[in-house]
């Protein structure tokens, strides 16, 4: 058998549901195995650990071309930008979440936190946004440069979600 | 075959690791299986997790989450992770005698 993974780092740069989801997902799978995991924020991606905010990310619906509505039919792409359906599809997807126990975002990050992951935040985004450490939830635990991404993923696997 | 020698007997293995037959199981199996994870010896807190595990086995076919365990088995996430390190879930099964879980999360 070829070499076991032993850490990875995972970057999380969008913001909408389905884009913080895969990173948490993958963070939580790994601390599952017994794979080290850190998780870093960046941009919008930054919404998911914001306390704030954490708890009302949303499905993008515009501009998704795989998007489909209850049943399968294919969405057109114009019809994702009308009013209430990005709160639609949202609780659409919550809710089929649920059953497959994936948790809220909120619970979900106590939870991977809890599993021993590191949570940090992206400098540049921070200071371009204007947000202090206090914005952040209390499983962040620092805010960092680009740079000391790289000196704490030393030796793991770099995942870019 | 894969098999393991453990309390006298010869014990079918899946291609996880994990015991083939349910039936082979019991609680000296579990403290040979928890030895062969590192683990010296299981306390109260262990056998929680070990019989809740085999409990949501025989209701639902498959061994919990997680999530699950962190909410309905009364040891927390922090907990489980401190008392099977290197992935509660997958090690807490073996131990249980039960196949590796097939859930994400």
């Amino acid at each position: 058998m070829s070499e076991q993974i032993e850490k990875v780092s995972i970057v999380v740069s969008r913001g909408s549901l389905e884009g913080v989801y895969p990173g948490l997902i993958m963070a939580n799978g790994a601390r599952m195995e017994g794979i080290e995991a850190t998780l870093f924020f960046t941009f919008f991606g930054l919404d998911a650990i914001i306390e704030k905010r954490m708890d009302s990310l949303s499905v993008a619906t515009v501009g998704n071309a795989a998007m489909r509505m209850p049943g399968g039919l294919k969405m057109p792409t114009w019809l994702g930008a009308i009013p209430g359906m990005s709160r639609f599809a949202t609780t659409m997807m919550k809710k089929e979440m649920e059953k497959i126990d994936i948790p809220p975002i909120r619970e979900f990050i106590e939870m991977i936190k809890d599993a021993g992951t590191e949570f940090y935040a992206c400098k540049a985004t921070v200071d371009m946004f204007h947000l202090t450490k206090n914005d952040f939830c209390s499983q962040v635990d620092d805010i960092i440069s680009v740079g000391q991404f790289y000196e704490k993923s030393a030796g793991a696997q770099i995942i870019f979600t | 075959m894969e098999t393991v020698e453990l309390v006298g007997k010869k014990l079918e293995l899946d291609a996880d690791g994990h015991l083939k037959n349910l039936n082979d199981w019991n609680e000296e199996v579990a403290k040979e299986f928890a030895k062969l994870e590192g683990l010296q010896e299981l306390n109260d807190r262990h056998w929680i997790v070990i019989n809740y595990m085999r409990k949501v086995y025989e209701e639902k076919g498959d061994a919990p989450s997680i999530r699950k365990l962190t909410k309905e088995s009364g040891v927390d996430t922090k907990e489980l992770y401190a008392l099977f390190p290197k992935g509660p879930a997958k090690k807490a099964a073996k131990i249980a005698g039960l196949p590796k879980p097939k859930g994400c999360i």
